[in-house]
């Protein structure tokens, strides 16, 4: 009977996927089909993929005692139900990556993006959760980086450290850029994301002083602030004197950013960053619900086709073929390495029991590839003139909206001046061109299936409350980021004079949060004032850091397993680790060298160069050419690194298992001795 | 600690009940009633911190790693 169930789940998927090839050729595919692929293939993947892995490579014992048990001190480790541990580490795992990635690899149509979420969820990224999480719950909860040094030696361990602070530092500056780009005169917008700090603030003041680690009555009241304050931003929106107040500047918006940033590090956890996070786990867990839901009941017509013209490379939204670029663009949703640090270290602590890494590693990281798949069809569901005119940056298909719809109507995307100026006052802006970034494109996607499922004429209400969704997730992500940047940086700066290691000290804490924000900063600022807008630069270089850290993560799984003497099954993880390794490096390589100036960083750099020479630059252009021509020579810089610290960490992890094959003497397997559980006693 | 997520009993209020206790499990509204629970049955002497110092040592305590994703 079960045999026949899954035989159907087998037929349904197959007969989605056939069905989406088939209507290839038409304009226009139900989102149904995505969605029932989808959850076919995870569906698969969950029931025998992991199952096996559990089973066969790891080896899973139900019966022996995790550290949740054997080191039970009521605080971080603690024996929990698994699908609490689910709940924490999905809240844990969910953040604005997979939202934004699809968005932006929307350009080359639905079909290269639904492939690599749903194949490199299955084969890689969920592979990737579930083994670092299962090989860090039998070392105690050992963190990424501290098993790449127990493992491998201390090289994998420093890369997986500087690793870990160069990709925080990208992360924050591309997710502050899509806040900004939101944000940007949109009065509405602005006062609204603006109104989430007080509303942040009075909660946790609640939180300590008036009812202490209330989480829910807390939340409950900030959820209700937050939605009255996307009301109170139409209002306003709508009063010219207070408008005026809350309209800004992208470059006014990036320093309001970096000041936060630097505030909300400093700031006692309790009063910012902890009632922020919870206002926006809630808020996230139910927004992903509620357009789940509204997906299913409107059951959309996706309007962008299967592929674009845009696999050549010349997309307006970035530069670059399909191969590499989609799957730098789309990391989180298939493949994520930040995963590795979440799944080492806090969550292992929880673990009630070894075979509970299926659920928890493999099981979050399928939602999370869902949550991309919706955000996919949020983006495809709009007219493709429409999505192009909101993601392409001015300098790309023109300045002016009579420019911009003719260039885009040129590639076979009709869209007229006049829809985009209507679209723009029914969602309550003055306009969406060139609102790079993927957030408001996602919020206009949003806000139509939302009104259409919930009620129409709400459409403005819609968008906004998207926003600050959107919002309130990249503001907890960086404040979050800039606080752990902070503590490496202090941990650095240890080494070279020990008082600069104290993470108490006034003056340390300063010194370090300044660093980290003037480096993130300064990728914000120059991505702000860059008129091919700076997400073609930043995305791909997050994404390259991003599956530089997979990468890390599973050349630390292969070296175990190797170790372990299991090579028949290293590939499980080797064939992941093996196409990231191509996919990195070759959009690395095409980063640095092509002669596209769009998509490679020298060759962008010597054209502009020659172009202020020539004199050929407007007033304007010429004004920030110097810095954008010195960031372009520093991104290249910052490839190279990426790509050297993913080889070195791979040769690495080579030379330990060739010694193992060889025979020879390897650092010795840092596995928590076997102890049984205690009969009787279970989560 | 022993939860008992099985659906048997119609019990509506019973069902809620339940409910009731995983949300604040989830969200940690209940982390100060475990804390203590710990205490008494692991060290058995020692005096618990208020609520709100043992609220603001979590949070400190969290907050020092890779708590966030992108």
């Amino acid at each position: 009977m079960k045999k026949l169930i899954w035989f159907s789940v087998a037929l349904l998927g197959a007969f989605a996927l056939a069905g989406i090839a088939y209507h290839r050729g038409e304009t226009s595919i139900n989102a149904m089909w995505i969605i029932v692929a989808a959850a076919c293939i995870h569906a698969l993947g969950y029931r025998f993929y992991s199952a096996w892995i559990l089973a066969k490579v790891l080896t899973a014992d139900a019966l022996r005692a995790t550290p949740a048990f054997r080191l039970n001190n009521g605080r971080d480790f603690v024996p929990t139900h698994k699908w609490i541990v689910f709940g924490h580490h999905f809240a844990a795992i969910a953040g604005p990556g997979p939202l934004v990635g699809p968005t932006l690899a929307a350009q080359f149509g639905y079909l290269p993006g639904l492939i690599w979420i749903l194949v490199g969820s299955v084969l890689g990224g969920c592979v990737q959760d579930m083994i670092i999480m299962f090989i860090s719950t039998r070392r105690n909860g050992r963190s990424l980086g501290k098993m790449a040094r127990d493992e491998l030696g201390p090289i994998g361990g420093y890369a997986a450290l500087i690793g870990t602070i160069a990709i925080m530092i990208i992360l924050i500056a591309v997710l502050g850029l899509v806040v900004v780009n939101a944000m940007k005169n949109s009065p509405w917008a602005t006062s609204t994301v603006f109104a989430t700090i007080p509303i942040a603030v009075l909660i946790g003041l609640y939180l300590r002083n008036i009812r202490p680690g209330r989480v829910i009555e807390g939340s409950l009241i900030g959820l209700a602030l937050l939605l009255f304050a996307v009301v109170g931003g139409s209002w306003i929106s709508e009063s010219p004197t207070l408008a005026n107040l809350f309209d800004w500047d992208g470059i006014s918006l990036a320093w309001f950013v970096i000041g936060y940033g630097f505030i909300a590090a400093i700031l006692p956890v309790w009063l910012l960053l902890a009632p922020r996070d919870y206002l926006s786990t809630f808020l996230k867990l139910g927004t992903v619900g509620l357009l789940a839901i509204a997906v299913v009941i409107m059951s959309p017509e996706i309007k962008m086709p299967a592929f674009t013209q845009f696999v050549d490379g010349s997309g307006p939204v970035f530069g670059g073929k399909i191969f590499p670029f989609v799957f730098i663009t789309i990391a989180c949703g298939a493949v994520s390495g930040f995963h590795a640090l979440v799944s080492s270290g806090t969550t292992p602590k929880l673990i009630g029991k070894e075979t509970d890494v299926r659920l928890i590693g493999y099981g979050c990281m399928m939602l999370e590839s869902f949550v991309a798949i919706m955000a996919l069809i949020a983006a495809t569901l709009l007219d493709p003139g429409v999505y192009f005119a909101i993601n392409s940056p001015g300098g790309i298909v023109g300045a002016t909206a009579e420019v911009a719809v003719q260039t885009i109507s040129s590639w076979g995307f009709p869209v007229t001046a006049e829809y985009m100026h209507d679209l723009a006052r029914t969602m309550g802006e003055s306009t969406l061109f060139a609102r790079t970034g993927g957030a408001p494109s996602l919020a206009v996607g949003m806000a139509s299936i939302f009104s259409s499922a919930f009620g129409q004429g709400m459409l403005a209400m819609w968008y906004h409350f998207a926003i600050m969704f959107e919002a309130v997730f990249i503001l907890t992500t960086l404040d979050a980021g800039t606080r752990v940047g902070r503590f490496m940086m202090q941990d650095l700066l240890g080494h070279v004079w020990k008082p600069l290691g104290e993470t108490s000290s006034y003056p340390s804490t300063i010194l370090a949060s300044a660093l980290i924000v003037s480096g993130w900063g300064y990728f914000l600022y120059i991505g702000v004032i860059d008129p091919n807008g700076g997400v073609n630069i930043l995305w791909p270089l997050f994404g390259i850091s991003n599956q530089m850290l997979a990468a890390i993560a599973l050349s630390v799984a292969t070296g175990v397993l190797v170790k372990q003497g299991k090579l028949k099954y290293a590939w499980v993880t080797s064939v992941p680790l093996a196409w990231l390794a191509i996919v990195t490096t070759t959009a690395s390589w095409e980063k640095l060298f092509s002669p596209d100036v769009r998509i490679g960083f020298i060759s962008g750099a010597n054209d502009l160069a020659a172009r202020l020479a020539a004199g050929t630059l407007s007033e304007a252009q010429a004004a920030v050419a110097p810095e954008l021509i010195f960031n372009q020579r520093l991104d290249a810089v910052i490839t190279v690194f990426f790509a050297s610290v993913l080889w070195i960490v791979i040769f690495d992890m080579l030379r330990v298992c060739s010694r193992v094959l060889r025979e020879l003497p390897v650092l010795p397997s840092s596995e928590a001795p076997y102890v049984p559980n205690t009969p009787g006693v279970t989560v | 600690m022993r939860h008992n997520y099985s659906r048997g009993g119609a019990n509506v209020s019973k069902l809620f009940a339940q409910w009731w206790r995983v949300l604040r499990t989830l969200a940690g509204d209940d982390a100060y009633e475990r804390y203590c629970a710990h205490l008494r049955s692991h060290h058995g002497r020692e005096t618990p911190l208020s609520r709100r110092a043992f609220y603001l040592r979590a949070q400190q305590e969290k907050w020092n790693g890779v708590k966030r994703c992108c």
